[in-house]
């Protein structure tokens, strides 16, 4: 039952040695503090014991220096570890610009994984080693979260709104993915893995998945015509889509946006909340038409319009 | 005002009318106003729901033995964690140390005859069994699988269970703590009595005062977020739920803006009585009483600017969580000094090992390990990964079941003569509390390793490399389970077994003391006038209590005797 017993989870990540060092010197803190304290309690505990014949003169009901120094010495203790903490948080949560990207749809109870080139798997997630990965995600009902152990790494996933989180695998091998916010039923079934493979076998591997090139986004824009509006030939002025992606454009009331996945998405459900400088709000809503992963899709091929597609 | 002890042993219950005397119908307890008789109500509802809650606790761990958790189904499993936390929570520790020893004692240690309400007194037991009722018939209609913390959409549009019940339930049993809070500050303020100035205030009335201004000013907030939960499920108007138009995240705020002051409910009125006991078993004044009383203040304060470390991955901003972080680190300066405070008042006493001492003792063990673990939750980036993972179910049990329960059975021990004019079996008492002790770390140690690898919290089926954890987990679960029943029994045979209690068994200060055991109905017959500090036990320059002597220095003297 305990074959692959391990005490401490494996450094898998970039960023695993660093969370690691910071928990290794918490450890060595708590375990100074826990020896200080036990020691005096037991220490004084049993020489002033009652009837015992040790000399009790001269103790103080306050003394001020050593008050303040408890106080102060602990809190600066504590700053010192809110700084670094934080420090590698922010590395933690921050994609590095050249990540790979890849979208995540979770659902009850599974995860469902799409790469930029339209691969789409369930409950297993292939990646590069050596590459970091910026992870994209949206729920389709609950809450989840995104917990790859090894990695460090964890995130909600939440319905209505995209969250990101990535890592940087360090050698090829088989992760642990669990669901770690509480989600219904079968919570605790929601389990996938991160499969890590060399950078040639992953290549071979996309090749091998199910490549649909021109994704299925543009065949989405082509079903719902989304194109009658927004190509060069329409004759209602709409935003040409080409090149917007990442960019940020005026709003009509004064405001400005990034235009982002989240953007993206609002515009399709919720057209009349940003408009752009310049256009009539004559978009009508695609709520309830579409579901997370076409959303995805679109998003994917509108991205695609503004860069190519990184692979490694 | 050294000269009488106002009350003296010889004088045997019988004799004298007691507030237990008082009527013995079932009439007369249901409809008392009497702090101590409501107190007494509460202790035997909230040892029910306990036992109910550990009960629930004890069939999951044992699930937990094997990663294919043969013993329930998974709808089964998750129903019993939530009746676990909500009970727990809502129905034992919330309650547990202010609604029956603040109850019982607040009013005795500042010398007043009972509370400013006594009607809201006994209409705040009444919610409380209310809101019990309510969650104790959604567990039988068929239970809840949400998680005591409710998380939206899930609560409000996804789960098949009976959460409207359960948040009438809690929203019900809010509203007697708010009224006990109430009642607390407002007996503070006008009924000390003669000569008991603030700074005279046993600093178990200074923790029963924060506690009080967090449930009045945070249970308000529950409420409301749990009437929203239920709007939402009832009428379909979208609040929480994305596909209604409304933000998931805005429920984890209003909750944790209740339920991390809350988690301060539970701990200040384990402070407070942490620091009676501790100078009563070391016969010895309290070291740096201000620095307890003004940290107990700023804890009540501080508690409500810190809900967001519990969001750290929620999607919150980044910068939120980084000011949330450095604000749990400066909270966690006062209950750190606190510690170090009691550690210091066994400094040069006279420290005896009676059993509320053990408990005393064991919670400074404890709530060290629980408090320093915090830190851990604190640090953003290891928080990333130990959140919702066994790592923090560790954490909080040694905070609320090392910290709040261990004080609440030391207060328990402690007062138990004043409540019920009765000695408990010393040798028995002590070894439950040692068995207590080890079972505790036998089932909660394990779980932080098992957090740091990786183990997320609320899991039915695990991977088997976790097993070796859990079954040390269940193993020390069955241990406390014993531990906590022992007292159960020699407890209730103490009530007509044990020995009868002098006025003051433990030769402590506190008013509370200074009136027989178990008091009259009013309390004091005379009204006492305070002319002493708390905690003024005789200077260090003697010797040896003389053996036997039961008061160290009565502080108090009573009008006209
Ligand atoms: C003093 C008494 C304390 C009590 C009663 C307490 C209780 C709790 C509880 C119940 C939780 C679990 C929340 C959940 O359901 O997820 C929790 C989590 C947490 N506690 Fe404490 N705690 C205490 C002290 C501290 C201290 C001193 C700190 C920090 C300095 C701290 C930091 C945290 C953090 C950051 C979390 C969030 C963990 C997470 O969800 O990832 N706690 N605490
Ligand atoms: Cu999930």
């Amino acid at each position: 039952m305990d074959q692959d017993f391990r005490l401490w989870p494996r450094q898998a990540s970039e960023l695993a040695p660093r969370v690691d060092a910071i928990y290794i010197a918490l450890l060595l803190m708590a375990l100074v503090m826990t020896v200080l304290i036990f020691f005096f309690v037991i220490y004084f505990s049993i020489k002033y014991r009652r009837g015992s014949k040790a000399d009790r003169r001269l103790s103080q009901g306050s003394y001020l220096p050593l008050e303040l120094t408890w106080s102060i010495v602990p809190l600066i203790v504590g700053m010192v570890f809110f700084v670094w903490g934080a420090k590698t948080y922010f590395d933690q949560v921050i994609a590095p610009a050249r990540a790979i990207d890849v979208y995540v749809v979770a659902r009850q109870w599974m995860w469902k994984l799409q790469h930029s080139d339209g691969t789409r798997e369930i409950n297993a997630l292939h990646v590069p080693a050596g590459y970091p990965v910026k992870l994209t995600m949206i729920s389709e009902d609950v809450i989840h979260s995104f917990f790859v152990p090894d990695f460090r790494t964890k995130q909600d996933v939440l319905p209505g709104r995209y969250t990101t989180a990535w890592f940087e695998a360090k050698e090829p091998g088989e992760y642990h993915l669990f669901c770690a916010e509480y989600c219904g039923t079968d919570h605790s079934l929601m389990r996938g893995k991160v499969v890590v493979l060399e950078p040639a076998d992953y290549q071979a591997w996309l090749q091998g998945g199910t490549p649909e090139p021109k994704s299925r986004g543009e065949a989405l824009f082509r079903r719902y015509r989304c194109y009658t509006c927004h190509s060069g030939e329409s004759k209602v002025r709409a935003p040409l889509l080409e090149g917007v992606f990442g960019r940020t454009v005026a709003l009509a009331d004064g405001g400005s946006a990034k235009v982002d996945e989240g953007y993206v998405r609002e515009s399709i459900l919720r057209p009349k909340a940003k408009v752009v400088a310049g256009y009539e709000p004559i978009m009508p809503s695609f709520e309830g038409q579409l579901s997370e992963e076409d959303i995805v899709d679109l998003i994917q091929y509108i991205q695609s319009l503004s860069a190519p597609a990184q692979t490694p | 005002m050294t000269t009488t002890s106002p009350t003296t042993p010889e004088l045997s219950p019988p004799s004298r009318q007691t507030y237990l005397d008082a009527g013995y119908t079932v009439r007369s307890w249901l409809l008392t106003k009497d702090h101590k008789r409501i107190a007494i109500l509460y202790l035997i509802s909230i040892t029910l729901f306990f036992f109910v809650g550990g009960a629930a606790a004890v069939l999951f761990r044992l699930d937990l033995m094997t990663p294919e958790g043969d013993l329930v189904r998974s709808e089964t499993y998750n129903k019993l964690f939530t009746v676990h936390g909500i009970v727990m929570i809502f129905f034992f520790l919330i309650p547990s140390i202010p609604a029956v020893m603040g109850n019982f004692i607040l009013p005795m240690m500042i010398g007043a005859p009972d509370l400013a309400f006594p009607k809201l007194n006994l209409l705040s037991w009444y919610l409380f069994m209310t809101g019990g009722i309510f969650a104790v018939a959604a567990i039988v209609l068929g239970g809840v699988d949400t998680g005591w913390t409710f998380y939206t959409p899930y609560s409000s549009t996804y789960s098949n269970t009976n959460v409207m019940l359960t948040a009438v339930g809690a929203f019900i049993a809010g509203f007697s703590s708010i009224l006990t809070g109430l009642n607390f500050i407002v007996t503070t303020h006008t009924m000390r009595c003669p000569g008991m100035y603030w700074s005279r205030l046993p600093l178990f009335v200074w923790s029963m005062y924060a506690t009080a201004i967090v449930m009045v000013l945070g249970t308000p907030v529950l409420a409301m977020a749990l009437l929203l939960v239920a709007v939402e499920r009832g009428f379909r108007i979208g609040i929480f739920d994305p596909a209604l138009g409304g933000d998931p995240i805005l429920f984890q705020h209003l909750f944790w803006f209740y339920s991390h002051p809350a988690v301060y409910i539970m701990v200040l009125p384990a402070f407070g009585v942490m620091s009676e006991l501790v100078p009563a078993f070391s016969r010895k004044r309290i070291f740096g009483y201000n620095f307890i009383a003004y940290s107990s203040l700023a804890i009540a304060v501080l508690g409500f600017l810190v809900w967001g470390h519990h969001m750290f991955v929620s999607g919150q901003s980044v910068y939120a969580g980084a000011v949330f972080s450095m604000l749990s680190f400066m909270i966690a300066v006062p209950s750190a000094i606190k510690v170090f405070n009691w550690t210091a008042t066994l400094y040069k006493g006279h420290i005896s090992y009676d059993t509320p001492m053990l408990f005393a003792l064991g919670f400074i063990g404890l709530f060290t390990v629980g408090g320093l673990t915090g830190l851990f939750l604190a640090t953003l980036a290891v928080n990333v990964h130990v959140h919702d993972t066994y790592f923090v179910v560790a954490h909080f049990h040694y905070i609320m079941v090392g910290g709040a329960v261990m004080a609440y059975m030391g207060g328990l021990h402690y007062w138990w003569p004043k409540m019920t004019g009765r000695m408990y079996a010393e040798g028995w008492a002590r070894l439950s509390a040692l068995i207590i002790f080890l079972g505790f770390n036998l089932t909660f140690f394990p779980q932080f390793i098992l957090g740091y690898q990786g183990m997320p919290r609320r899991y039915h089926f695990y991977v088997p490399e976790f097993q070796v954890l859990n079954v040390m987990s269940s193993a020390g679960a069955s241990i406390l389970g014993i531990g906590y029943l022992i007292p159960l029994v020699y407890l209730l045979w103490s009530l007509r077994y044990g020995p009868v209690a002098s006025a003051n068994p433990w030769g402590a200060t506190g008013l509370e003391w200074q009136t027989p055991s178990p008091p009259p109905t009013e309390n004091f017959l005379e009204t006492p006038v305070v002319t002493a500090d708390p905690y003024d036990y005789p200077s260090e320059t003697y010797a040896e209590p003389e053996p036997g002597a039961s008061s160290p220095g009565p502080r108090a003297d009573l009008a006209g005797v």
